[in-house]
């Protein structure tokens, strides 16, 4: 075996937190990882929010984010422990031998500074490439990348291209140097996911066409198995689990892989539609004030009692607006919604309590849907003593019996918001809006700021709770695997309109319409050799045609 | 046009427009309060006859509108009116004090403008260690005192008890720069002081900002030094919040003018404010009024045109 | 109550010890305010512990009754500003639309003239009355005020819990007192701190222009101008009530520091 071009051992993290007005704490992030890393070769990091995957990556460049320290290990690249050099010799390092690129490329280019500029500066100041030859690399790697116009996109600002394609330049800025190690940090969790796909692919061709070796941190083990050939998986800044991808795909040793690989299995089987729908939504269109264009053009859904309804689309695809004018925040220019067999109104401030009783909203940020100043006791009762008025003990053993049916049991009634897990907040959100005994409930993006295994654990949940008090869900997604588990109606959003719509087992059965093929094609699969099939698919398919 | 054009554009006519607005405030806080100038100009002892005299004289016996409106006509021909209290034009008796003032203002601004900018600095190299945590306790007290209590201090000290500079800043046309300077220097002193506590303190907050942005990380992965990411990175993105700091401070001096001409007796437009304002001499009062809301709202007018002009955004559309 | 910082303690201790002069100035201070009870600047003595001013009065009288003038017209002024400025702050917040508009658009008018100038423009044709003067800071301050509380507002009332309680029905009462105003109390408390110090300056040199309040009457900023002749023959009888100013206003600083400090750490993290 060669001498591997990434040694780390028995690295440990921490950093110190200040509390205003207390005593500093400290905190350890990572405790004693060692893994290796051979040249040209991917190694995926994988785990949950608090793993410590970032802050590992950033190691392997002897860099510690904001108050972040390395505290002890070794960390060899290239022969060389780059902890114990002098920062001088690290800086020689970092932009040469190890470039990094961020989640958010948006905000890692400097807005003042054209594209041509900062992709190519690492590889001139480092002495490695002239002007004129890092700018011909430059124009290669964007064309390498699928860019358009790859001569003259580096005379733009950042500004001036999209989110996907400044993603890209970000993959050119980092592989323009020539580096021996390239950290990708959450490359394309920021981006659609049609999107996704296509940067995907470029990274992967990308790394295979200059031969570099990769870190790749992602929270999402579908997207690793594409590109990586090793996967370490980390959980609370311990290493659970080391191996080939497929031995980690296909033969999983720890439970908390197992969990891992098994997310989003949850299946439930779909319930046929009834003659009276819950909540029907007839030619609907709506528009921002001041705006000239429609954000939804004649939209036509029905929920049914007891069942769910997915409403799933990308950004900008008005699905939250479609819950924004149900709701009546955002009354609609023309077109009806009728609830339980009477037509509402279209205002808010029009609707009788009844109807807003039986209609509840859970949101994407618990956080800042849980007001900071009040006890999950008080969030929960509040709607009982509104719309029932529930007092004193009757009203205690309401909250009570709502607390256990969303698994959170004692202990939880005098707590505030910020003492609770993002997954615990979002079931009281989830408690809050049960309380009221609705009819619907609109669930908007409830799971996409969560965690995968917290989140199958909402699902769970919400599932249980549809069977036992026979509640509908209008349930607003982006996300496709989300929709297949707990689906059973699906509409398709697109630029402000439903292109397709039906029961479940319809919609995601053949043939399709250009956008839903794009979109279902587009979800990573857990499959080794997925985004290989699906890009020479779509190749075929365009040369088809 | 370049939609940049278009938005100085409309600034600098948004400018004029609040300071017409300005000058109608001013004309009507003078004008139609209940207190009748020339009531208070005489006193409550005035008898029927002196009060309708000064009243005609001061033309109070036309309509606001009349009134305001031959006023800011004379305005923008220059004429500024004539005093109440010795009858003397008022463009004439400004035209110099507005000199000296705009000459302490400059020296202030000239000293204290680098300083804070420098100091600033050094409180987000030294994030959190002890010039920073000093820089910090010295802002909480300058904010919390007076400018006289400094000007006093500073003269009780600095003029009395070590006898460096004089405490009364009298200047002439005769005298050289270097005894003008000499006469104020105590006063720039204040001013300073009284500016550089915020000015610092913003700068830091503007550094620090843009110092804690991703693509100063980017920079820093690239393995840039850090004089390097400064000067390439920070500073074109620093540039817009620093100048807007400058401008609020400037803003900020010119009416910290006013106190400390009072405190050194220095012949500028403050001292000459005060004086006519307990003389109730309402011209006199309108016409400074104005002056001061005018550089006040140009200094900010500087600041948000600096903003437009730095931001790539807007310089390069899409 | 019990993590108080050392340095909120101190300011604590100070502003109480103020207050208390403020209002128990009649049984404190040895002499009547304009009781003439020896030479011109004496030295500070067993008899007068400052010595006395520059008509023989006793300094240290003077200044417990300066004190009380000056925070009551604080006091007074900051009250007014802030019901004001809050008030209209969180309805043109609550309302949006063209109210907004039109009350956001009159307080940057307001605010392009400095506030000492537009005072001093006031004050050049009315009386200068303490009545007056509060209205006048008050209402001038407020503008202050009200952007503060207008943005505060904006904030909370973008939030998912207040979209929630409206959704639930919730009527605008409810709204305001439960779900925005505990939000909002912290930095708006601090921002009365402030606005009282900024009171404490604004009216002291006022006095000190000779245009605040009116002799024999005592304020501090008054103190220093009767005074301020002592200066060039090193008596330091004018920066007496200075020092008293600064002790004053960095003691509030420091409580409303400590209050604002108190909310950033209960939005980030746990506890």
């Amino acid at each position: 075996m060669t001498e591997p071009l990434l040694k780390v051992r028995g690295l440990k993290i921490g950093a110190t937190a200040y509390p205003p007005g207390e005593k500093p704490i400290d905190i350890k992030i990572v405790h004693g990882v060692d893994f290796d890393l051979q040249p040209g070769k991917v190694l995926g990091l994988i785990g949950e929010s608090g793993a410590g995957k970032s802050t590992i990556g950033l190691a392997a460049m002897a860099y510690g984010r904001g108050g972040v320290e390395i505290t002890g290990g070794e960390v060899w690249v290239n022969g060389r422990d780059i902890l114990k050099e002098r920062l001088r010799a690290v800086r020689r390092l970092r932009g040469a031998e190890v470039t990094y690129v961020s989640q958010s490329a948006a905000a890692s280019f400097n807005p003042a500074k054209k594209i041509m500029e900062q992709v190519t500066e690492a590889a001139i100041y480092q002495n490695k490439f002239s002007k004129a030859e890092a700018e011909e690399r430059a124009v290669d790697l964007f064309r390498k990348l699928g860019l358009p116009d790859p001569e003259t996109i580096g005379n733009r600002y950042p500004h001036q291209v999209s989110g996907g394609q400044l993603q890209r330049c970000m993959t050119a800025l980092a592989l323009c140097p020539q580096p021996d190690l390239v950290v990708f940090d959450e490359p394309t969790t920021a981006l659609d996911v049609t999107t996704q796909i296509d940067v995907l692919a470029a990274i992967k061709e990308a790394i295979a066409a200059t031969g570099v070796a990769a870190l790749y941190i992602t929270h999402d083990l579908a997207v690793v198995a594409q590109v990586s050939d090793h996967i370490m998986v980390l959980q609370q800044g311990d290493m659970v689990e080391y191996g080939t991808v497929d031995q980690i795909i296909n033969d999983p040793q720890e439970d908390y892989t197992k969990a891992l690989v098994s997310v989003r299995s949850i299946r439930h089987e779909e319930k046929t539609p009834t003659d009276t729908p819950v909540l029907r939504v007839e030619n609907v269109t709506a528009r921002y004030a001041g705006t000239d264009f429609d954000v939804l053009k004649k939209i036509n859904v029905d929920v049914h009692p007891g069942q769910t309804l997915a409403v799933v689309g990308e950004s900008g695809s008005g699905k939250s607006t479609l819950a924004r004018v149900i709701t009546g925040l955002l009354p609609p220019s023309d077109g009806t919604i009728t609830f339980d067999g009477r037509e509402l109104a279209p205002a808010l401030a029009q609707r009788p309590i009844e109807d807003l009783r039986e209609m509840q909203m859970i949101y994407q940020m618990a956080d800042t849907a849980m007001n900071p100043r009040q006890t999950v006791g008080t969030i929960i009762g509040r709607p009982l003593e509104f719309y029932f008025g529930l007092k004193g003990k009757a009203k205690q053993k309401r909250i009570q019996e709502l607390l256990d049916e969303i698994e959170l049991g004692d202990g939880f009634h005098d707590r505030y918001a910020a003492e609770l897990s993002g997954g615990q907040k979002q079931r009281v959100c989830i408690a809050r809006a049960l309380a009221a005994k609705p009819k619907l409930i609109i669930c908007d993006e409830v799971t996409s700021a969560l965690d995968p295994l917290v989140a199958d654990g909402i699902l769970k949940l919400l599932l249980n709770l549809q069977k036992i008090e026979d509640v509908a869900y209008l349930f607003i997604t982006h996300d496709l695997a989300t929709v297949k588990a707990i689906a059973d109606s699906i509409a398709v959003m697109y630029q402000g309109e439903v292109v397709r719509y039906g029961t479940k087992s319809q919609v995601l059965s053949p043939p399709f319409d250009d956008y839903t093929d794009l979109l279902l094609s587009s979800v990573p699969e857990m499959k080794i050799g997925w985004l290989e099939e699906t890009i020479a698919h779509r190749k075929m398919e365009s040369a088809g045609h | 046009m370049h939609p940049i054009v278009k938005l100085i554009a409309q600034r600098l006519a948004l400018g004029l427009l609040l300071l017409f607005a300005a000058s109608i405030l001013i004309f009507v806080g003078t004008s139609i309060l209940p207190g009748d100038v020339a009531q208070s100009i005489l006193g409550q002892s005035a008898t029927p006859e002196a009060l309708a005299n000064m009243r005609r004289e001061l033309g109070l016996n036309d309509p606001a509108m009349t009134r305001y409106f031959a006023w800011l006509g004379g305005v923008l021909q220059g004429d500024l009116g004539t005093a109440l209290t010795n009858g003397r034009d008022i463009a004439e008796s400004l035209g110099g004090r507005l000199k000296n003032t705009l000459f302490l203002a400059f020296w202030a601004a000239a000293i204290s403008v680098p300083l804070a900018i420098f100091l600033g600095l050094l409180a987000v190299r030294y994030k959190d260690r002890w010039p920073d945590k000093l820089i910090s306790a010295i802002t909480l007290t300058t904010i919390s005192i007076p400018e006289f209590m400094i000007g006093y201090v500073l003269i009780y000290w600095v003029a009395i008890k070590w006898r460096l500079f004089p405490s009364v800043a009298i200047i002439n046309d005769s005298m050289s720069l270097g005894a003008k300077l000499n006469a104020i220097a105590i006063p720039v002193m204040v001013l300073t002081l009284v500016v550089l506590a915020h000015m610092m303190r913003m700068t830091r907050a503007a550094i620090l900002n843009v110092m804690q942005s991703p693509y100063i990380e980017t920079a820093e992965l690239k393995g840039l030094g850090m004089l390097k990411i400064i000067r390439k990175h920070a500073f074109p993105n620093a540039i817009a919040p620093i100048v807007n700091v400058v401008m609020l401070n400037l803003a900020y001096l010119v009416v910290g003018v006013v106190v400390v001409e009072v405190v050194f007796a220095y012949p500028g437009m403050g001292q000459y404010l005060v004086d006519h304002v307990s003389k109730r001499d309402v011209p006199v009062v309108q016409a400074c009024g104005l002056i001061f809301a005018a550089v006040y709202i140009g200094l900010n007018l500087v600041a948000d045109i600096v903003s437009i002009l730095a931001n790539p955004r807007l310089r390069h559309p899409k | 109550m019990k993590n108080i910082p050392i340095s909120a303690m101190i300011g604590l201790f100070f502003t109480s010890i103020y207050f208390f002069m403020a209002i128990f100035a009649p049984w404190l201070a040895p002499y009547g305010m304009a009781e003439i009870v020896g030479d011109v600047w004496e030295p500070s003595s067993s008899e007068f512990l400052l010595g006395t001013d520059s008509i023989g009065r006793d300094l240290l009288s003077r200044m417990i009754y300066g004190g009380r003038t000056t925070i009551f017209i604080a006091t007074a002024a900051t009250i007014l500003s802030f019901t004001l400025g809050s008030i209209l702050g969180f309805f043109a917040a609550v309302s949006g639309g063209w109210v907004d508009q039109a009350i956001s658009r009159f307080v940057d008018l307001i605010m392009s003239i400095p506030s000492l100038i537009f005072a001093l423009v006031v004050l050049s044709v009315m009386p200068t009355t303490v009545p007056i003067l509060i209205i006048l800071m008050g209402l001038l301050d407020s503008t202050r005020v009200y952007r503060l509380a207008r943005a505060v507002a904006v904030d909370i009332t973008v939030m998912d819990y207040v979209e929630a309680a409206r959704l639930r029905g919730e009527k605008i009462g409810w709204i305001i007192f439960r779900e925005t105003l505990p939000n909002a109390l912290s930095p708006l408390i601090a921002e009365m701190g402030l606005r009282f110090i900024f009171a404490v300056l604004f009216v002291s040199t006022l006095s000190f222009l000779g245009l605040g309040v009116q002799p024999p009457q005592a304020d501090w900023g008054g103190i220093v101008k009767e005074n301020k002749e002592g200066i060039n023959y090193g008596i330091q009888a004018a920066l007496y009530p200075a020092y008293a100013i600064a002790t004053l206003c960095i003691s509030i600083n420091l409580v409303a520091d400590w209050i604002l400090n108190r909310t950033t750490s209960l939005k980030g993290g746990r506890g």
